[in-house]
């Protein structure tokens, strides 16, 4: 088969089963538009800004595990996708961005909209390519799908000059089954010495602590996760990344740790002895100050890019590995025999956590008069009876709905963690839809993040895509005002948001229905009355207390048994009786 | 400790970016870095000399091998190797100075390659630190210009760098 450049990628993207492309065309990429124009394969989504299409695109990867797919042009359209690009690497999300150059003869003369894509993503990418060849296009993109997906997941961006897709060109067209390269061989089977000696060390533990991360959700092994968290009977945590990979519904889960965790969980991470951290990456906001980091632990950690592991903390026992194969091999173990765990003395730390769990840090007032951040996530939960996606943007309404929101499955809990990118939320929910059209999606948000991607209002309408808007409206960058409440001796400077637009008017400007509220009373039927209209995006507008803050809270140079709880406790830690 | 790491990379354009950028991103010491293409043309080979503690370095050579394009690395410091660096300083000199810059240059097995009426420039290889010696012996006032190629180094016996 003779195909042109433009023909070839569309052709390899049907080769590769993808489904749809989040994109926005321009000179560049006219080329390539023009070979999509041709089929219907694969389903072109128009947003109304790069950046969206990068999120849309990363929020399809996360639900579903398959490559998110981007096509964008040269200069500003690639610039515009940075962001995006970022937050995935951040969160190793998986995905493919195509983005057009100019032509292979003007590269390097400042031609019109030409940046070095290749240059700038570099420090922001799992790696990317420049084709430099027509019949090199096949092979590149097998690649580039290849590493995305492998490994430790992560963007690829493919920069395509547009010479190399001029349609008049065309070449034998072959997509490889397979692609194998001498410089990269992901781990994926740990280590059985280690996997053996780590079992050894986990059962022999008196205060035990499961520490799983996001890594439990782009290997699958939520399944293997619960099998071992049961079998053994121990607590587990998850970080902001992990959140579905085990129920939060079950009695063994203490909620998330780190800077805005539990206080049962980061009190348990400060006292344990024995913690096996599981596709997590020790990252800023879990640790806190990390001289002061779990004091009594021995850490194993198993984590499939030997470069997390001992980044910031020091492990006792490194497994590299996939997650899925890594705990199978162990419950194999348990399941031969090697599972005596010490029952003594976990029974007396489950009363241990348990008395922390009286501290109930997640109570706030449920007699205001105010409408409750909380409370709306807490009805949001009923409402969908826990079983919408819910994407989030970044601020305090993300951090409410990761604590009152019970993710009980794994890729249901859409946010950007590493990078915490304003402005994801919107689209991700729109690449959520697409994916799973028969489930709620919801996108929690602020009164400012939503204004960072306003815009795909109008991509939701187009392509049908009926998502619940929560916008948790505290007339405030309410995380910054928090923190210079905690900090800065509440010099709001610049946090207060001024000139918000009439969202309900704007909802209905972009041809959805717009809902305001502002009482409690009228959470629950606002909810119900957006989720009830089944074929239309409703932008719900929820003024809440403007002055709620996110609890606990481990503020930066601080240890996990110091946090700043709503109220004050006194429940001094029994270290006898644990 | 400064650690002198070798690398098989990809011979493609745009290799030896991502690992000085790697550097720069990461807050990393460069002291130095050669690269050129290896007998296998597909193959470029780099060195890189690093300086940080056993912590940094293990996470430099983890980043390192990290890179899609690093097909391979060794940290020298962990095999018994062989260090070499190539040096050229051109001198100036006078009647009075000219044997004693020679005599110096010998002791350091360096050789005269060029010769002017009032200049030398010294070819030297040895050890980075074995430069820095024969610097400090000549007079500073005398130097002109000193060009140094970096550090490159290779493993002793029969185990190597290599596919
Ligand atoms: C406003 C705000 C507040 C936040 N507060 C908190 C907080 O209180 N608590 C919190 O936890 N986070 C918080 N975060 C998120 C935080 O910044 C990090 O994104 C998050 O903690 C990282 O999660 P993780 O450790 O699970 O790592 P991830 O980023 O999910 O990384 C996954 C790890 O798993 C590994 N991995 C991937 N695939 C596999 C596989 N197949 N097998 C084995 N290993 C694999 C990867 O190499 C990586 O090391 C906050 C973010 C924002 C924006
Ligand atoms: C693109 C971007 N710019 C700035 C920030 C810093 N930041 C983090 S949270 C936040 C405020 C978010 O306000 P809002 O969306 O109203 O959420 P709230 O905290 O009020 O719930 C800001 C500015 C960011 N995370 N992303
Ligand atoms: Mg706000």
């Amino acid at each position: 088969m003779e195909l042109s450049g433009g023909q070839i990628v569309v052709q390899c993207l049907k080769d590769e089963g993808v489904e749809f492309i989040f994109g926005y065309p321009g000179g560049a990429v006219l080329h390539l538009y023009d070979a999509l124009f041709h089929q219907e394969d694969v389903k072109h989504i128009l947003v109304r800004h790069e950046q969206a299409a990068t999120h849309a695109a990363d929020a399809y990867a996360r639900v579903t595990g398959k490559p998110g797919v981007v096509l964008v042009t040269s200069g500003p359209g690639a610039t515009n996708a940075v962001t995006g690009i970022a937050t995935a690497y951040m969160d190793s999300i998986p995905m493919v961005v195509i983005s057009g150059q100019v032509p292979s003869a003007v590269i390097g003369s400042d031609a019109f909209q030409e940046v070095d894509m290749v240059g700038i993503t570099r420090p922001c990418v799992k790696h990317n390519f420049l084709v430099k060849n027509l019949e090199d296009i096949a092979e590149t993109l097998k690649k580039a799908f290849h590493v995305a997906t492998t490994g430790r997941p992560g963007p690829v961006v493919v920069d395509i000059p547009k010479d190399i897709t001029d349609p008049s060109i065309k070449v034998a067209y072959k997509y490889p089954k397979k692609v194998s390269m001498r410089s990269y061989n992901p781990a994926t089977k740990g280590h059985s010495g280690q996997i053996k000696k780590a079992l050894g060390l986990l059962l022999s533990a008196k205060k035990p602590m499961i520490y799983a991360g996001g890594g439990v959700i782009l290997s699958e092994a939520s399944k293997e996760l619960i099998k071992l968290v049961q079998t053994l009977g121990y607590p587990i945590t998850h970080t902001l990344m992990g959140l579905g990979g085990y129920p939060a519904t079950d009695k063994q889960f203490v909620g998330m740790l780190g800077m805005h965790g539990t206080y049962e969980a980061n009190m348990s991470m400060h006292e344990s002895d024995v913690i096996i951290a599981i596709g997590a990456r020790f990252d800023d906001r879990v640790t806190g100050k990390l001289d002061l980091f779990c004091p009594y632990a021995k850490i194993i950690h198993i984590d499939i890019d030997p470069a997390s592991i001992a980044k910031t903390v020091k492990v006792d026992i490194p497994i590299v590995g996939d997650i899925k194969s890594v705990l199978k091999e162990m419950l194999a173990l348990i399941k031969n025999g090697q599972n005596k765990i010490n029952e003594k003395a976990v029974s007396a730390w489950w009363t241990q956590i348990n008395k922390w769990r009286e501290v109930k840090c997640l109570e706030y007032n449920r007699e205001s008069r105010l409408i409750k951040p909380q409370y709306v996530i807490e009805q949001l939960y009923e409402v969908t009876k826990g079983n919408a996606i819910i994407t989030s943007d970044v601020g305090q309404h993300q951090m409410f709905a990761s604590q009152y929101y019970h993710f009980d499955k794994p890729r249901r809990w859409i946010n950007s963690g590493g990078l915490g990118t304003m402005g994801f939320g919107l689209p991700a929910a729109i690449g959520a839809k697409l994916a799973y059209p028969n489930m709620e999606v919801a996108c929690v948000t602020g009164e400012a993040s939503i204004q960072m991607c306003i815009q795909e209002l109008a991509t939701a309408l187009q392509y049908e895509t009926p998502v619940k808007i929560i916008n948790l409206n505290n007339r405030y960058m309410g995380m910054v005002r928090q923190w210079q409440e905690f900090s800065y001796e509440s010099r709001y400077s610049h946090s207060y948001m001024d000139a918000i637009p009439d969202f309900v008017k704007l909802a209905e400007a972009y041809g959805h229905v717009g809902i305001q509220i502002d009482k409690p009373e009228e959470v629950r039927p606002a909810l119900e009355e957006a989720f009830a209209l089944k074929d239309r995006t409703v932008f719900l507008d929820i003024l809440t207390d403007r002055t709620e803050n996110v609890y606990p809270m481990i503020e930066s140079g601080k240890a996990h048994n110091d946090m700043k709880l709503r109220v004050a406790i006194d429940t001094p830690i029994n270290r006898e009786l644990a | 400790m400064r650690h002198i790491i070798s690398i098989l990379i990809e011979n493609e354009a745009g290799a030896l970016s991502r690992v000085a950028g790697l550097f720069t991103a990461r807050g990393y010491n460069i002291e130095s870095l050669t690269v050129a293409m290896t007998e296998d043309e597909t193959l470029s080979r780099m060195t890189l000399v690093t300086d940080g503690t056993d912590d940094v370095i293990e996470q430099i050579t983890k980043q390192l091998n990290k890179l899609i394009d690093v097909v391979k690395l060794i940290d020298l410091e962990e095999a018994v190797h062989i260090e070499r660096e190539l040096m050229m300083v051109k001198v100036r000199t006078s009647r009075e100075s000219r044997e004693e810059i020679k005599r110096t240059a010998d002791i350091f097995r360096g050789k005269i390659i060029d010769v002017t009426v009032n200049t030398y420039v010294i070819e030297m290889t040895g050890t980075s630190e074995k430069l820095d010696s024969f610097l400090a012996a000549i007079d500073e006032d005398s130097i002109i210009e000193v060009v140094r190629s970096g550090a490159t180094g290779i493993s002793r016996g029969e185990k190597g760098l290599h596919l």
